[in-house]
């Protein structure tokens, strides 16, 4: 494209009058040969939009530097279709937290433009990318009350799906159940569980391809066309799917290892899902003798919150528990019912079941299990009770049932660590961990399976966001994803399904997921420059690229989420995007004017993650706090985004101090792409290498992290660096 | 052919999910929020369990995705008074309370600066005041002042100062029609009014206060800039109470759990350790709920040696009028003895009811006895804490599955 540039200066909201205009403009028209710039009072008002939409029309003006307020707002404004518009913040981040009609608070500004300029310059419109033979079929793994749900929603949003179970039937750990706790008012009747009536629908369902008894066997593409191996009966059949719900569940903790709890020493002693079957078959007998059951103890947390077995809870087994004790209630009145428990977890409305089987005459104990034995074929439980604050020891009990927690699928198989080098180097980043469980079998350079969370559990991180796995395109449903019971499965499965019905959709746009969705930018790699190191391939937090025999980079953009990490890695910078590359940020370095040295005007750049620590700036300034006139900052897509020779550029220009302000990283990171505040620390741990050749102080560069919030904190924190560079003193690169 | 679009009503986080999310499939979405901001009560919050990470961060990226979205449309100040029409092909009635400030505000905050009034501030659940006109918060979405009616005296002088003739006085309430598919009703959630108990004593004595109004004092944004300090004197808080269950499991209140109110102090717990590593607080509790892994964090609070987990309702609460400091009367069921402790600022974990339990939606929905939504006629939907209690997690699930039925609901017809 022609580019026809324009600058336009707002010189409301205090800009005006804190700033001088002329001068600025001048900046643009003078230094850039900017053809149009113009200033007006009001200009996201209506006269201030028509006159930038006259220049469209009448000069042809098709690239737009609006030098106003931040651009978290006024976007609705400012938008205008078929045009690159960048946006200066010369408010918030400019007279807003700079003196009014200061001489660094004008030098501020005027750098600010000619990065703004820089940026626009450089900019070119994203083209999205068009894959081609796209599937809109949505995979399901997982046959049981997750996958049936997922299949039948999206078979009524009329999408096709294909839907893979291992077992030779459908249904589920559900199917096993003799009653499901009533999902409707009053919350404490048993009712019959209606899996039937599921598996029925998804198998006469036109639109909903089933195989049963089958494994997947490979996994490749990307989404929009994903190639699905399904072995099934010897046979070994290919789908093309777009999108994939992962919804193979949870297993009960394996009551081998509870000996403790007589499990295995006892016949009557038994699982909750053993029960349920007993209470199917309307046979509550003790194992040992067939005797008919006139006593029950639940043990609660068999298993569960407890460090030697599975440290958390697992949502479901007290009130299974209590429904369980329904049976006995239901089947004997007079039947004695013994709980014991830690806390009673019945959430919500659970918590009339509760109170139902408290009324039915359920007897309950807090505290631990001290040991379980047997006396003459019956068994006594001995149990510290906190309550009573004594080691309690029950009448004989017939039958002992415990209630074990559960183990999401894709915590069980072997544990795969993904680095750079089979060996792995010292330096690496931080390493993902992969467990081989066989179920999605990823041909991915990153790993056969979904990156766990803590316990297994393909779970997302973000409390926001908790669709968010870690492979574009597969979404988690069900107890696979986090222990829960029936309810939240259904709900979890039909959303799931949304997700993966949307990143279908976007993906035929063109555009990125989540979180970005507005991008139709994406990574291209300029192949003839790869040395083939693999940094982009390993840091990828989506695993987005993978890699041929060479080692050659293999991306796959409808995997990207678009944060720029690979861009960031890659020490020979072949990857940009359209609108986002390494040389545009590096000339925004280099366009900032550097003082000499005996003007005693030290220069900061600040890099910026675009979603936190941007908007944290705009709040220092919408509170007035006052900031350092030394920085000058530019907001990244990410901070893994972050190419080290940006800070090669800016000290070699004679900036004195490179900030980078990113997400938290660490167990509770908070960056929306993982790992890129976590790499970019990585980054830098690597730097004093540089530093050192260019003989300059490892000081200059630091890093921070900050959350939105922390904009009371910011003004600080660029306080200490400030004084940190004014011990190390000037960049001797000055003038160079 | 029936109508594409969706509309929802409700514009915290369990509509902004459930409108965005639909809108990223392709479909046309209303929202319609009765607040003067999008956000809901979750941008009232100073930190999520279990991360302790701030919701505004999310809500960011929720904005940034309404603002590059063209196929959403949003109402603030809006209330809907009428369904009509069935499944594929609702008519809703909107009525549109006057902001008083239109689209020319440009937030630069002049009018605040002239505006002799002032007004509780709602957003700080009234522990603070704004001037008559107002911007709704610091990370308010759309950045736009507001004028509060009931406080202004229409001196003008805001509309004199203004630069941009942003504001109008005479402002008329508007209606609107709106032709729709489907409809998610995702209102939300109140917390229970503690006033109701009365032996808690709170607004009567000033500091018992409730768990919303601790997230706000503990909030940089808030009344005290996050410091938490007691409503009586300014003080800040050397011992705390958390009474849980504050109306929630009590059949003279709310007869459920409310699911988030054990982990909610849990947190708070960690708010008010993190201002005085040295304050002592005690948390009275029934059963603490922390269900999944949710474990990991209340192992992790748990081993605090300055945090007393207590199990025991907390009976009643006296003020000793000349401190205002405050009794708390439990017995601790493990020792079987009559706790009297003293206290500086007592918490009352008050659970949630739900937007709909006082006032029915003007709109075909099924209720539980205690309001919430279990139902509707075909095509409306509820999603988040109307339908029953849940945390935020959950409300982002919740709502992306009443977005697909929401999608159903318009696909074929």
């Amino acid at each position: 494209m022609d580019k026809k540039l324009a600058v336009y200066i707002c010189t409301g909201c205090g800009i005006g009058d804190a700033l001088d205009v002329d001068a600025l403009s001048k900046v643009a028209t003078k230094e850039y040969k900017v053809p149009v710039c113009k200033s007006h009072p009001f200009l996201c008002g209506a006269e201030g939009v028509e006159l930038i939409k006259q220049d469209m029309e009448g000069e042809g003006v098709n690239t737009i530097v609006i030098a106003a307020c931040s651009m978290r707002v006024n976007y609705d404004v400012f938008n205008f279709p078929n045009a690159i518009v960048e946006r200066v913040n010369l408010r918030e981040q400019g007279v807003w937290c700079h003196p009014a009609n200061d001489e660094d608070t004008q030098m501020l500004a005027e750098d600010s433009l000619r990065m703004g300029i820089v940026k626009a310059q450089q900019s070119s419109p994203p083209e999205p990318f068009q894959a081609e033979n796209l599937s809109k079929t949505v995979l399901v793994v997982g046959g049981g009350l997750a996958g049936l749900t997922a299949a039948a929603e999206a078979a009524r949003a009329g999408y096709k799906t294909v839907l893979v179970e291992k077992n030779p039937s459908l249904g589920g750990w559900v199917t096993r159940l003799y009653k499901q706790v009533g999902l409707k008012p009053p919350y404490s009747e048993l009712e019959d569980v209606d899996i039937a009536q599921r598996v029925k629908e998804v198998e006469e369902n036109p639109n909903i391809t089933v195989y049963k008894g089958a494994q997947i066997e490979k996994i490749s593409g990307a989404p929009g066309m994903f190639d699905v191996q399904i072995r099934q009966n010897g046979n070994l059949a290919t789908e093309r799917v777009g999108s994939i719900v992962l919804a193979t569940g949870a297993v009960a903790y394996d009551a081998t290892r509870l000996g403790h709890l007589g499990f295995g020493r006892y016949p009557n002693v038994v699982t909750g899902e053993m029960f349920e079957e007993m209470a199917a078959r309307g046979e509550l007998k003790r194992p040992s003798d067939g005797k008919e059951v006139k006593s029950v103890a639940f043990i609660l947390c068999a298993g569960s919150r407890d460090k030697e077995h599975l440290p958390y809870c697992s949502a479901i087994c007290c009130t299974e528990s209590l429904k369980q004790a329904l049976y006995v209630k239901e089947k004997d009145p007079e039947a004695t019912v013994y709980i014991f428990y830690k806390d009673m977890r019945a959430a919500g409305n659970y918590e009339f079941l509760y109170q139902r089987v408290q009324k039915e005459g359920a007897l309950f104990f807090r505290g631990e299990i001290a040991g379980i034995e047997e006396d003459g074929g019956s068994m006594v439980v001995e149990f510290d009770d906190v309550l009573v604050g004594d080691r309690i020891r029950t009448e004989p009990i017939d039958l002992v049932v415990l209630a074990t927690g559960m183990v999401p699928t894709t915590a069980i198989g072997e544990r795969l660590v993904v680095q750079a080098d089979e060996q792995g180097k010292e330096s690496e980043p931080p390493a993902d961990e992969i467990i081989k469980s066989n179920i999605l079998n990823l041909e991915y350079r990153q790993g056969p399976e979904l990156p766990t969370l803590k316990y297994g559990f393909a779970d997302s991180h973000f409390i926001c966001f908790p669709y968010e796995t870690r492979r574009t395109g597969i979404y988690a449903a069900g107890s696979v994803r986090a222990p829960m019971d029936i309810p939240s499965t259904i709900k979890d499965a039909t959303g799931a399904v949304l997700k993966a019905i949307q990143c279908i959709e976007l993906t035929a746009e063109g555009s990125a997921v989540h979180p970005r969705v507005w991008d139709l930018s994406y990574p291209e790699f300029f192949m003839q420059r790869c040395t083939q190191c693999k940094r982009c391939t390993v840091e990828c937090p989506f695993g987005a690229i993978n890699e041929d025999e060479k080692a050659n980079p293999l991306p796959n953009p409808t995997r990207c989420r678009r944060c720029g990490t690979c861009m960031g890695a890659c020490p020979e910078r072949i990857i940009s995007f359209k609108n986002y590359s390494v040389p545009m940020i590096g000339n925004m370095v280099k366009a900032i004017e550097v003082p000499e040295e005996d003007e005693e005007k030290p220069r900061i750049v600040i890099f910026a993650c675009e979603n936190d620590a941007y908007p944290a700036l705009d709040m220092a300034g919408i509170n007035r706090l006052t900031i350092s006139p030394w920085v000058r900052i530019i907001p990244v897509r990410c901070l893994g985004s972050m190419n080290l020779i940006w800070i090669a550029d800016a000290l070699s220009k004679g900036i004195d101090g490179i900030l980078l302000l990113g997400c938290k990283h660490g167990e509770d990171y908070q960056c929306h792409f993982i790992k890129g505040s976590e790499l970019a620390s990585y980054r830098l741990s690597k730097i004093s290498e540089t530093l050192n050749r260019l003989a300059l102080e490892s000081d200059r560069v630091r890093m921070e992290q900050v959350g939105i919030m922390d904009y009371d904190r910011i003004p600080q924190i660029i306080e200490d660096f400030v004084s940190k560079l004014e011990e190390v003193g000037p960049n001797p690169y000055k003038g160079f | 052919m029936g109508n594409k679009s969706i509309l929802v009503v409700g514009g915290g986080i369990s509509g902004l999910t459930a409108a965005i999310e639909a809108s990223e499939v392709g479909y046309e979405v209303f929202i319609i929020e009765k607040n003067p901001y999008l956000g809901g009560r979750v941008a009232q919050m100073n930190q999520y369990f279990p991360k302790l990470c701030p919701p505004n961060c999310g809500l960011e990226i929720n904005f940034r995705r309404i603002k590059s979205n063209p196929r959403i449309r949003f109402l603030t100040l809006a209330e809907v008074t009428g369904v009509s029409g069935q499944e594929g092909d609702f008519e809703v009635k909107v009525k549109i309370h006057p902001r008083y400030v239109n689209e020319n505000c440009t937030a630069c905050g002049k009018c605040v600066e002239v505006c002799p009034e002032e007004r509780k501030n709602t957003f700080n659940y009234g522990l603070d005041k704004t001037r008559a006109i107002y911007l709704p918060h610091l990370f308010a979405f759309p950045m736009k002042y507001v004028i509060d009616a009931a406080a202004c005296s229409k001196c003008n002088k805001c509309v004199e100062v203004c630069p941009v003739n942003a504001v109008d006085l005479n402002m008329e309430p508007k209606e609107m029609t709106l032709r729709v598919g489907s409809i998610i009703w995702a209102t939300g959630w109140n917390p229970y009014d503690a006033s109701r108990i009365g032996y808690y004593g709170f607004g009567q004595y000033q500091n018992v206060i409730n768990n919303v109004m601790l997230e706000r004092l503990a909030a940089s944004n808030g009344p005290t800039q996050g410091k938490i300090l007691r409503p009586s004197d300014g003080k800040p808080v050397e011992r705390v109470a958390f009474v849980q269950c504050a109306g929630s499991r009590d059949e003279n209140h709310l007869p459920y759990c409310s699911g988030v109110c054990c982990l909610a102090s849990l947190k708070q717990a960690t708010y008010v350790l993190e201002r005085n590593p040295d304050a002592q607080v005690y948390i009275y509790f029934i059963d603490i709920r922390a269900l999944g892994k949710f474990e990991d964090f209340y192992a992790k609070v748990k081993d605090n040696a300055n945090i007393h987990l207590i199990k025991g309702k907390a009976g009643d609460i006296t003020e000793d009028p000349a401190t205002k400091d405050l009794i708390v009367v439990v017995e601790d069921q493990e020792t079987q003895k009559l706790m009297k402790e003293k206290f500086d600022l007592v918490v009352l974990a008050t659970g949630m009811a739900p937007a709909t339990r006082e006032v029915k939606a003007p709109a075909d929905l099924v209720y539980d006895e205690n309001g919430f939504v279990v139902g509707g006629a075909p095509g409306i939907y509820s999603a988040g804490c109307v339908s029953r209690p849940m945390d935020v997690a959950s409300c982002v699930e919740d709502a992306t599955a009443a977005a697909l039925k929401a999608i159903q609901s318009t696909v074929g017809r």
